[in-house]
């Protein structure tokens, strides 16, 4: 155990790109490979990556791990569990950190099991204990209802770290690091999944994780026509539109623009959120927005409670009036 | 096709907010008063994917819940919902597991059950939120897995299953057996017919201890995790939210424009 060093994270590559949570996992590793005094490490795994791994040290790794191989064009929880299983036995890092996102919640887990340790998903915090040099793992439970603080003995102390949880370090190109290559040595048989088709249903606009502004709608919005008045004030504050869970189990809107526990988590300056009752796991996703706005009927809904404005009324006569003296005042 | 399905009882997520307390001398949730617990609602649409191929294509359904004070009316949703059978690891020993221990005994009692063709389970419990037995089941089990699915049809020997992705979904083609982990976007489970629940009432569940399944008390409960939580507390809201008056509803949201955009925040 004695042996375990470092911190790695996983680097998620995509449309030629680090991936954002990559950026996000390396200032969150930055930091605590510096209160360990050990090296950061990211690994880098696809395929034609390579060319990728300066940017990683621009961001704060020391060393960065390249596993490029043809097999490794798309994510597949054999190939991938494969190389990241090589990967640690070969490196044996003391803290394995991932994105709480569709690869690390699939991965994580079965990681942490094959390398026989444990994994505390969806992080909001994480240090390093001054005395025992042990990984704090801190991270909502109950819906986000309560938070927990966990630790564990086992080595590599996995974690994945939640969206947006972590905070990117400036790029800086003058940043010197170490590439290093390993082999991939898969067996493509070994990979017990295919994946046929992929499905993109493509939102028109601006998209919702990376909007400074979402009008979002929830239960109380009442049917897909009432989206359409949320779409129009969207479009006027170049917002993007997002919703809560019960519009997308009732198919009035996509599922792809769920906010949440369970959606997309995101952080714009101002979060208007309309019949919204404001449960925790809805919480989860927007809790991070700089200012919630709330429009909902109910004066007692739990949104006021988190909102910095609000009016309680019913939306149908609220977002119209809303809408036009903005119109006029934005001109 | 035999089917298992791992279903978890929870407080009840949708309780709310309000109502949730936590005892911090004990680090523990204290279970809100009045308000009775359920199925985590993934597990039962774990269920419910389980009982749309049972309808397709015949076979049987076992459902696995482990826990103290299991509720019967409770646990029995699965029955009443269609399932044909259901086994409980109900011990004190099996209690105040991590997901390592808690997959460990579900795997053992797995491999009791023996013949399976698919385990479902949730895509996460609904209390702890966590997210790894089902990958952990695999992982011990040595099968493959396809995790956060919202359709799954078995053909040839194979199941085809659309795995949820941010901006849509995958199609996932895998061999069986496997183990699928379920979501949401699955869409409702089932209300429980009254033939059902008839049925469920006169079924008696199998009931398994440590003995029972062979697996050494070192691994389970308590005894057998791997984290430790030091402390369980609620995040303190600032909460301080100016209501916008005004003459009626619709002044009220051109007021609120206005304060907005003095704001500066529009
Ligand atoms: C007082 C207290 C202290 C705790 N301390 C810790 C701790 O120190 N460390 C820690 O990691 N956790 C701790 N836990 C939480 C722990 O008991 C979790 O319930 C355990 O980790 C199981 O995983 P999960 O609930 O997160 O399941 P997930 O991995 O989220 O569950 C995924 C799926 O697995 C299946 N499943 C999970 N559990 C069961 C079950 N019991 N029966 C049937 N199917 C199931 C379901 O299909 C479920 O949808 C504590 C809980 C309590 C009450
Ligand atoms: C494990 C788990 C994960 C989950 N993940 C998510 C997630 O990721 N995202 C998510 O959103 N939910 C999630 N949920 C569901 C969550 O618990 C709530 O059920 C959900 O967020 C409620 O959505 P809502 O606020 O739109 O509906 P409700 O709670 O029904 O609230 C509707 C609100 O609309 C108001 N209203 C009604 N009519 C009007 C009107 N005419 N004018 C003004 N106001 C009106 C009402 O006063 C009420 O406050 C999850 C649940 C579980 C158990």
């Amino acid at each position: 155990m004695a042996d375990n060093k470092g911190v790695m994270i996983l680097a998620e590559v995509g449309d030629g790109k680090l991936a954002a949570i990559a950026t996000e996992l390396l200032g969150a590793g930055r930091k605590l490979a510096d209160d360990l005094g050990e090296e950061l490490s990211a690994v880098m795994i696809g395929s034609g990556v390579g060319a990728l791994a300066q940017e990683a040290i621009a961001f704060g790794a020391d060393k960065v791990y390249v596993v490029d191989d043809a097999l490794l064009k798309d994510y597949r929880t054999d190939s991938y569990m494969a190389v990241m299983e090589k990967v640690a036995k070969e490196v044996m890092p003391r803290v394995l950190l991932m994105g709480q996102n569709s690869i690390g919640r699939d991965l994580a887990p079965r990681l942490a099991f094959r390398l026989d340790t444990t994994a505390t998903m969806d992080c909001v915090e994480l240090a390093i204990d001054p005395d025992s040099k042990m990984l704090l793992q801190t991270k909502p439970v109950y819906g986000g209802n309560a938070r927990a603080i966990f630790t564990s003995e086992s080595m590599p102390q996995m974690a994945t770290l939640r969206v947006k949880a972590g905070e990117p370090l400036a790029r800086d190109d003058s940043r010197k690091g170490e590439v290093v290559n390993i082999d991939a040595g898969l067996d493509a048989s070994a990979i017990r999944t295919e994946v046929k088709d992929t499905v993109l249903e493509e939102i028109e606009g601006i998209k919702l994780e990376d909007a400074s502004v979402v009008v979002s709608g929830g239960r109380g919005i009442g049917g897909p026509e009432g989206f359409k008045d949320l779409e129009e004030l969207a479009k006027l504050l170049k917002a993007a539109v997002g919703a809560s869970r019960p519009p997308c189990d009732n198919g009035w809107v996509p599922d792809t623009i769920q906010v949440g526990l369970t959606g997309k988590i995101v952080s714009p300056d101002v979060y208007i959120a309309v019949a919204i009752s404001g449960s925790s796991q809805h919480l989860a996703g927007c809790s991070g927005s700089k200012n919630i706005i709330a429009i909902n009927r109910d004066a007692e809904a739990n949104i006021f409670k988190e909102a910095a404005y609000g009016v309680v009324g019913d939306w149908k006569k609220v977002v119209p009036a809303f809408r036009d003296k903005l119109k006029e005042l934005l001109g | 096709m035999n089917m298992i399905v791992c279903v978890k009882q929870v407080i009840d997520p949708e309780a709310p907010p309000a109502s949730f307390k936590i005892d911090t001398a004990s680090n523990s949730v204290v279970p809100p008063a009045g308000v009775p617990p359920v199925i985590s609602p993934f597990d039962e649409q774990a269920v419910e994917a389980a009982l749309r191929l049972k309808d397709a294509m015949g076979g049987t359904i076992t459902a696995v819940s482990l826990g103290t004070g299991l509720l019967r009316d409770v646990v029995k949703k699965p029955l009443s919902m269609g399932a044909d059978e259901l086994v409980l690891l109900e011990d004190s020993a099996f209690d105040g597991g991590d997901s390592w221990s808690t997959a460990a005994a579900l795997a053992a009692a797995i491999k009791k059950i023996g013949e399976y063709d698919i385990i479902f389970c949730g895509r996460q419990a609904a209390d702890w939120d966590s997210g790894q037995v089902g990958s952990g089941l695999a992982e011990i089990l040595g099968l493959p897995s396809v995790t956060l699915a919202k359709k799954v049809e078995v053909t040839d020997g194979k199941a085809t299953v659309e795995r949820v992705i941010p901006d849509g979904y995958e199609v996932v083609e895998v061999s069986l057996p496997a183990l699928i982990t379920v979501s949401n976007e699955l869409g409702e489970p089932r209300y429980a017919t009254i033939k059902g629940i008839m049925a469920a009432k006169r079924k008696e569940p199998v009931v398994w201890t440590p003995a029972d399944l062979g697996i050494d008390t070192s691994q389970i409960g308590v005894a057998g995790r791997r984290t430790k939580m030091l402390r369980l507390f609620q995040p303190v809201r600032e909460g301080t939210c100016e209501i916008i008056e005004g003459e009626d509803e619709a002044d009220a949201g051109a007021n609120l424009a206005k304060k907005l955009s003095e704001a500066k925040l529009l």
